[in-house]
Formats: C-alpha cells, structure tokens, sequence
C-alpha cells in the first residue's frame, strides 16, 4: 500500500508540471496585448508598460517565467494581478463559494441518484425503471445553461421559490439549492445509471444467494450485503466528480450569478488577467488530481478483494 | 463530458466469427455472421435505435438542405418584428433582432452537426491510434503517451477549452471557417484522453488473445497484427463511446457559443441564438425555447443511438 502510494504520487508530479506548463504557456506566450484596454480609452503610457513588463517579468523566455512561478507557488505566493490585489486572497475569497456550490450539488446528486439506482435495480425491468431510464437520458442531454435557465425562469422569475441570483459572498446555503441541482444534474443521471447497473448485476451474485438461503431477513440482504458491495463503484465516482464539479461550476455559477472561482477565471479571461487564470486553473488541476488518488485508495480500503502492493 | 466507465466495456470476441473450416462444411441453413452484421440485426428491431435513427436522419438532412424545410432567409432581420410570438407567419417567433427564430433554427443545425462530426473524428482518430500504439507496444511508449494523457485528462474541460479558444482567439480572427476550426480544436484537444484509454484497455485484452499470438507464430508484423487483428476487436468500445461523444460534443458546442467564446455571429448555431436569447428572456422566452429543444433532441438522438449501439455490440447485455 505505502509504495502504491508514493508510486502514484510520484506519478502525480509530471502530470502537475505539465498541465500548468500547458496553461501558463496557453496564457502568457500567445500574441495579443496583454496591455489592452488596461488603461481605459487610451493606450498605456510607455513607463507603465515598462514598469509591469519588468514586475511580471514578461521579457523573459516563458519556461523561466514558468519556473519563477513555480518557485512563488511552492511558497503559497500565488502573484498579483495588474491591479495589484494578491491572487491568493482573490482565491480566498472566491473559492469557499464554489466549494459550498460542489458539495450541495454533489449531495443533491448523490440522495436523488442513488434513491433512483437502488428503486429500479431492485425492481427490475417494468414502469418505474422505465420512467428513470428516460429522465436519466433527457438529464444527460440537456446542456447545463438550458437547465439552469428554466429553473431560474420557472423556479425564480415565474413562481418566485427561489432567489434568481445569489450574490451574497458566502454563499448562503439554501440559496445554492437550484444552483446545486443545475450542476449535479448531469452527475445525477450518471449515479443512477450506475446504481442500477451495480445492484442489478449483484442481485444475482453468489453472496446474495448465500445470504437469501441462510434465512437472512430481506432488509439485512439488502442493506447489509447487497447495497455495500453495490456502493463502491458509486462512491468512487461521487469522488472524482467533487473535481469535476469544481472545474465545471464557470456555467452554473456564471448563470446565478454566484462569486466562485468560475467567475473569477471567466473575469480573468476577459481582463486578461494571466495570474488569475493560471492560478485557479492550478489549484483546480491539484484538487481534481489529489481526489483521483484518494478515491483509489478508497477503492482498497472499501473493497477488500483489491490489494495494491 | 460523457461517461467513459460504461462505454469502456472490453473487448468482446464472438465465438461466430472463429467458426474452423470443419463446422463451416457441415450442412448448416444459417451463415455464420460476424459481430457487426449480429448487431445490426439487433438493432434493427430496438425502437430505440429506430426512433434515434429517425431523428438523426432529419437533423442531417436539415444540416445539408435546410432550404428543403424553409423559404425564409436566416440572415434577414427587421427590427419592426423583435420578439415576436410565434404566429402562421414564423412558426417560432422572431428574436430580438427580428429574425426568423424557424429559419435560424433550420440552419443552425449545420454548425453544431459539422462541430459535432469533425470533433468526434478529430478525437477517435487521435485517441484511437495512441491507444492502440501504447495498447500494443506497451513499455516505456505506454507510459509515456499515459502520462501525456493525463496531462490533457487533468483539465477541466470547460476551463480548458475556455483558455484555449480565449488565447487562441485574441489573435483577433474574424473569419468563420477559423473559429469553427478553433472551437473544434479545442473540443478534440481536451478529448482525446477519453478515447485513447478506452482503445488502450480494449487494446490490451485483444493483445492477450489466442488469435494474436497465433498470428505472431506466423510471422505476421507489427502493424499487420494491429490493423487486421486488433483493430476488428477493439474498435467496438470506442464506436459507442464515439456515438456519445458526438451528442455531448454538440452541447459543449453550445455552452461555448453561450459563454461568448466558441462560435458567434454571423454564424448561425443553436448555442449562438441561445447566447442570443440570455438577455430577453424573461420576456421572450420562446427565443431560447426552440433552439434548445433542438439542440436537447439532437443530443439525446446520439445518446439514445449509443445505447442502442452499446446494448447490441455487448454480448453480456443480450
């Protein structure tokens, strides 16, 4: 186990390198003016611009800039932006939100998805599974905003249940409930696919039959050996998607109106704003990269058959 | 974007298709068939791929012939007739621009299909030839390309088609044919990870094969062994998850054009009308009903399609 461990790890280290090469080279090294539009509706007068190139050290080969970057970033030192405000406490700021954000819809997906699993893997083929089967599919093929604005229209602007926009930092909790659904929505059809896959295939395993014929009471069978068994591939995937929904709240929060890291990054983009960018793009690339590895090591500890040495 | 844990079922070897010389000589009524020709007289009888396959065949046809489905002009608009309700006229409304919401629905289709179909190539035939190169070399060559994989896997992909399309489009291009390149680029760049796993795994089982080996007593050469006897069967997974991805390619078309960064004016598409729509509406929603139904049903027709495909190809499903 340990040195699966620090195999893994030292996996993770050239990945890491390489995904933030990628972004600070896609940000930093690609024609455009980084200086446009920064001073309004004229151009920027020559000693500003000499001054920044100088701070951000722009005239430097970018794999230096990227290894000067590197270097901050191992001491916690995120950078600035052009405005001068430290990126650190602009993460600070933003990413408690989009963490609430996940988590509510990572629990909103996780109650409905399996609820929906367990009901038709249990059941079997017939009218319930029928009605999951087709809802999961219209979930998957509903691109996010189009969710996300017929909640908002029917939900907030029509019935008036919910508040259209959260702009309040923190994010009150029960104001991310339909944000949260908006953008487990996805995952949800996924968790419940899985779910039904999962416990139909173990319904007719060995260890189910063998608990059945030692008398066991249904609630036992089914809570004890056939739901755990059933929950490892779920769970497993609850804990990649935490990642992923971080990575793809920039929809969800762009249409609540909701001040996470999505918003920062697309403000970024627009402005400009490289550090920015490459800054929360890192942080997310560890989260999503640290989750990956937890869950396989989870996968060991909650399935027993799977031993890594 | 889509789920690659229920496409990357491995390969599946059909017992028809290794029938010996001796049982083909007996006497038999039915030809032995292959996997491909077994699975499309499955999926002949599924409604759901017929019902898919419908919808599929429209959306086509809209895409190469809308002229076929309307006499309006797309690009004709008149301010006189912003946020019209829908009418005899314009079946679905005017925009806030005055254009005819049918007529732009119609055409819109040809961008999110040619998004959707070159996007979808772009990442199998990458992610296809990696996967079976690392598949069937292994060693240091695996590694290497896993790792690479990783790097573009680790991405989030809205993010990093948002950082690409932004870099690559403040080059300031205007023209229509680069930004459709750009925004298919950027799909396929952060795809391919997805299709080169599923192709490796399905890659590795082929390689295992008694077949494999057995053509490799024979003197049979590397790219021989890969392109007559490991491609045949490892190709099925990727198939269905290339079917998926199609539909979701579609969608992320949609959410870049909507987050102001994929496809944009004067081109026509349902992420651009929907981008469109955003600002009015509270009081037009019709002009972003129409096209996301369109874009929903075009999606849903992949998806729907894949399943059928996966259902058929699986022999463990039967």
């Amino acid at each position: 186990m340990g040195r699966y461990v620090l195999r893994r790890l030292l996996q993770l280290i050239p990945v890491f390198l390489g995904t933030t090469f990628l972004i600070y080279w896609l940000v930093w090294s690609l024609p455009g003016d980084p200086f446009a539009g920064k001073c309004g509706e004229r151009p920027c007068p020559d000693a500003y611009i000499s001054l920044m190139r100088e701070k951000f050290h722009l005239d430097e080969p970018v794999i230096v800039q990227y290894l000067r970057y590197l270097g901050n970033l191992f001491q916690g030192d995120f950078g600035e932006t052009f405005r001068g405000s430290s990126v650190g406490d602009l993460i600070a700021i933003a990413y408690p939100n989009t963490i609430r954000l996940a988590l509510v819809a990572l629990v909103i997906e996780a109650i409905i998805g399996l609820a929906a699993g367990i009901m038709t893997g249990l059941r079997g083929r017939g009218f319930l599974d029928n009605v999951v089967l087709i809802s999961t599919l219209f979930l998957i093929s509903l691109p996010v905003f189009v969710t996300g604005f017929v909640l908002q229209i029917v939900l907030g602007f029509e019935l008036g249940w919910i508040k259209t926009t959260v702009s309040k930092s923190p994010a009150p909790w029960d104001e991310l409930i339909a944000p949260g659904f908006v953008l487990g929505s996805l995952s949800m059809a996924y968790v419940a696919r899985l779910t039904r896959t999962s416990i139909a295939e173990n319904k007719r395993a060995d260890f189910v039959r063998t608990a059945v014929a030692k008398g066991q009471p249904q609630s036992r069978v089914v809570g004890v050996h056939l739901l755990r068994n059933s929950a490892i591939p779920v769970l497993t995937f609850l804990g990649t998607d935490l990642g992923a929904l971080m990575g793809g709240a920039i929809v969800t929060e762009g249409i609540f109106d909701i001040k996470g890291i999505g918003n920062l990054v697309y403000d970024g983009i627009i402005g400009k704003d490289g550090l920015v960018v490459t800054g929360v793009v890192t942080l997310l690339v560890v989260v999503y990269l640290m989750s990956n590895l937890l869950v396989d090591l989870l996968y060991a500890v909650l399935d027993p058959r799977i031993r890594y040495d | 974007m889509t789920d690659p844990s229920t496409a990357a079922s491995g390969s599946s070897v059909e017992a028809d298709q290794f029938v010996t010389g001796a049982e083909n000589a007996k006497p038999t009524t039915t030809k032995p068939r292959s996997l491909a020709s077994d699975a499309w007289r499955d999926l002949r009888r599924r409604p759901l791929f017929i019902v898919s396959a419908a919808l599929i065949l429209l959306v086509l046809l809209m895409a190469a012939f809308p002229f076929l489905f309307t006499q309006a002009d797309p690009n004709y608009a008149e301010l006189s007739r912003s946020r019209g309700t829908p009418s005899a006229q314009a079946w679905f409304g005017y925009d806030n621009q005055g254009y005819d919401i049918y007529a732009r629905t119609i055409y819109g289709a040809r961008a999110s299909i040619i998004v959707g179909l070159v996007a979808t190539a772009l990442t199998v035939l990458i992610g296809g030839t990696l996967g079976l190169l690392a598949g069937y070399y292994g060693g240091w060559l695996d590694g290497l390309m896993s790792r690479i994989a990783d790097i573009f896997f680790g991405l989030p992909f809205v993010l990093g088609a948002i950082v690409i399309l932004s870099s690559f489009g403040s080059t300031g291009t205007t023209s229509q044919t680069q930004i459709l390149f750009l925004v298919i680029l950027s799909i396929s760049l952060l795809s391919w990870p997805t299709a080169m796993r599923i192709m490796r795994s399905a890659a590795i089982t082929a390689r295992q094969q008694d077949y494999v080996k057995a053509a490799r007593a024979l003197g049979a050469s590397g790219p021989r062994i890969i392109l007559r006897h490991m491609l045949p069967n490892a190709v099925a997974p990727v198939l269905v998850y290339a079917t998926i991805a199609l539909g979701a390619f579609i969608g992320a078309e949609a959410t870049l054009s909507f987050l102001g960064l994929g496809l944009r004016a004067p081109v026509v598409s349902w992420g651009v009308m929907i981008a469109d729509s955003r600002d009015i509406i509270r009081v037009a929603p019709h002009t972003l009903l129409f096209p996301a139904a369109f874009l929903t049903a075009t999606v849903l027709a992949f998806v729907m399609l894949g399943d059928a495909v996966r259902e058929a190809l699986d022999p463990k499903m039967r």
